[in-house]
């Protein structure tokens, strides 16, 4: 019921995706809600990963990689992956987060401004307004408005990674792609980012893969149970968890799987 | 019995033990006289450069050494200016670097972050093969090739000029400085470039923005080999940049740069113990010395940029 009156972001359509020979998708259809948080779940090696690469066109850079199929994006209801369209374009609109923090050899401020810098905002005023907004969206601020000139190393693993969503926030995403966002942090920095998606999805549209099924369950809407490549069951967080349509999916979610 | 096998399985164990033993101490010390033999070069050339040198400033005054604008130790009104030489060396150096640094670093980065993989394997043999080609080739290449070429441009340019012989030795040195650059370059984790295109960011942008300064310690260590390659070459300015002493900086202009003028003093017949004879000490530690210099200062840009990803 929910599903209906809620608008669709994106739409995946009969997406297949091959590394070279190997075909790592097959025929995923899917919507991803706006301003919802989608989970996708499912066994190490299902293709969670891949089918979240092919939003932002991760696949092109390299070489031997096919998609087939479409994902919409919604309003213009763009083909994302159709030829005409130029990957950076897409990732423009589309942020990506990281399994393990990525931050770049830079300050902690030049790395959130580096989205601004590549989309040529030349206003020195812009920039900084936009880095402390972003930092506060990210729940950073108060932690680096010291050192926002000194490296991003310096900063923890949790830290770190909420800078990159900050880096990610800064540019005003349509959709944000969060592969396993938490796998190298501990459970403190864990709940601070669990607490910070749950806050993000009044204005961002989430796609988050995750191998934990608890943090599914707290901060997904929608899930999506992946195996080998194929989409089995779709579906509303809860009702997916309490009652699952697929003998599989309940298998999985209850941990006999295998 | 059980016992006597158990003893007899013991000490063929601590036999076979013993013998890996004393087979791992035998490679140790073998590495160690390795090392060794390195260090004991290394100082034994210090060594010779001090005693021959201090030699040298007993007769000539460190300060004279220093100040003296002039560098004719074989005129009876003898000056040992050692600015004059380290003038030709500065500029000529100068010269080579600003053909071999922007050069190699442009075909690291191109090597590195566009080009495909079979043009790479196929491009970098022959770069490396540029390294390969003795000096006292490409100093000819310069004396009977490039600044002919150059004359052509310039009708003033005398035959013998740091320019060409600056601009050849450049060619030389790119490939130090861009290997090296391409291995750090190559060695940033692809998780960064990720991070990179998933802003939005062009290849440019990303070669420039975030993999440079990722690998920006191992290209400073490219450049300092290739400043401690300029500034050492001998071969190719003996033959290109004329060989007489000209406090200068002007490219267009000949000059002797402290090596030139050590293979010239070694060459000839001075009697060994002349002061002649001993400035080619004081001309050596003085280029050791600058070499030195410059790697001290690659090792401490190194430790403060060094890669963190
Ligand atoms: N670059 C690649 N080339 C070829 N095959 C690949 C490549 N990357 C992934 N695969 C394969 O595609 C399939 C899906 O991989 P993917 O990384 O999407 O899985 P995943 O669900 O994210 O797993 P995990 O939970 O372990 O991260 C796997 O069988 C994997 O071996
Ligand atoms: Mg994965």
């Amino acid at each position: 019921m929910m599903e209906q009156l809620l608008a669709t972001k994106a739409e995946a359509r009969s997406l297949s995706f091959y590394y070279g020979d190997f075909q790592a998708l097959k025929g995923i259809s899917m919507p991803v809600h706006e301003r919802q948080v989608t989970a996708l779940i499912g066994p190490s090696g299902c293709g969670k990963s891949t089918f979240l690469r092919c939003f932002n066109r991760m696949h092109d850079l390299y070489p031997g990689n096919r998609y087939d199929g479409q994902i919409i994006l919604q309003p213009d209801n763009t083909d994302l992956l159709a030829r005409s369209i130029d990957p950076i374009d897409v990732r423009m609109r589309i942020g990506m987060v990281f399994q393990k923090p990525n931050p770049f050899p830079k300050t902690v401020f030049e790395n959130v401004a580096y989205g601004l810098r590549v989309r040529g905002e030349r206003s020195r005023r812009a920039v900084e307004e936009k880095v402390e907004q972003a930092l506060h969206d990210a729940a950073l601020w108060d932690e680096v408005k010291e050192r926002l000139h000194q490296p991003a190393y310096n900063l923890s693993g949790g830290q770190q990674q909420r800078l990159c969503i900050a880096r990610a926030l800064a540019t005003d995403p349509e959709l944000l792609l969060f592969d396993e966002p938490t796998s190298a942090l501990d459970p403190i920095a864990t709940a601070s980012i669990e607490e910070l998606m749950h806050d993000l999805k009044k204005r961002v549209t989430i796609l988050i893969v995750t191998h934990n099924m608890q943090q599914a369950a707290r901060v997904s809407d929608f899930t999506a149970y992946m195996y080998l490549g194929e989409l089995v069951e779709f579906g509303v967080t809860d009702e997916l968890f309490i009652k699952p349509q697929k003998k599989q999916t309940e298998d999985y979610i209850t941990g006999r799987f295998g | 019995m059980a016992k006597a096998t158990a003893a007899l399985h013991g000490t063929a164990y601590l036999a076979s033990r013993r013998a890996r033993h004393i087979r791992e101490r035998l490679i140790e010390v073998l590495l160690f006289f390795a090392a060794l033999i390195s260090v004991v070069t290394t100082v034994a050339i210090v060594y010779v450069l001090v005693k021959e040198s201090v030699v040298f400033f007993e007769q000539v005054p460190l300060r004279d050494f220093l100040t003296d604008r002039q560098w004719t130790p074989l005129f009876d009104d003898a000056h040992f200016g050692i600015v004059v030489l380290l003038s030709g060396t500065l500029t000529s150096s100068f010269v080579a670097l600003a053909v071999a640094i922007p050069l190699g670093t442009i075909i690291a980065i191109y090597l590195s972050e566009f080009a495909p993989y079979r043009l790479r394997e196929m491009v970098k043999p022959v770069l490396e093969m540029l390294g390969g080609v003795p000096t006292i080739v490409y100093g000819y290449f310069a004396l009977l090739f490039v600044t002919p070429l150059l004359q052509k441009v310039m009708p003033g340019l005398p035959g013998f000029n740091l320019l060409s012989a600056g601009l050849v030795m450049g060619i030389m040195i790119i490939p130090y400085v861009s290997s090296i650059s391409e291995d750090a370059m190559r060695a940033v984790p692809m998780a960064l470039r990720e991070g990179s295109y998933a802003m939005g960011a062009t290849r440019f942008q990303t070669a420039t923005r975030v993999v440079v300064p990722a690998a920006f310690s191992g290209i400073a260590s490219a450049y300092i080999l290739g400043i401690s390659r300029a500034v050492g070459e001998t071969m190719i300015l003996a033959v290109a940049g004329g060989m007489q002493p000209n406090l200068t900086f002007n490219p267009l202009e000949p000059a002797a740069t402290i090596t030139a003028y050590i293979v010239q003093v070694a060459l000839g017949d001075l009697p060994h113990g002349s002061v002649g004879y001993q400035t080619i000490f004081a001309a050596g530690l003085t280029l050791m010395l600058f070499t030195l210099a410059c790697n001290l200062a690659g090792h401490v840009l190194r430790k403060r940029f060094r890669e963190a990803y």
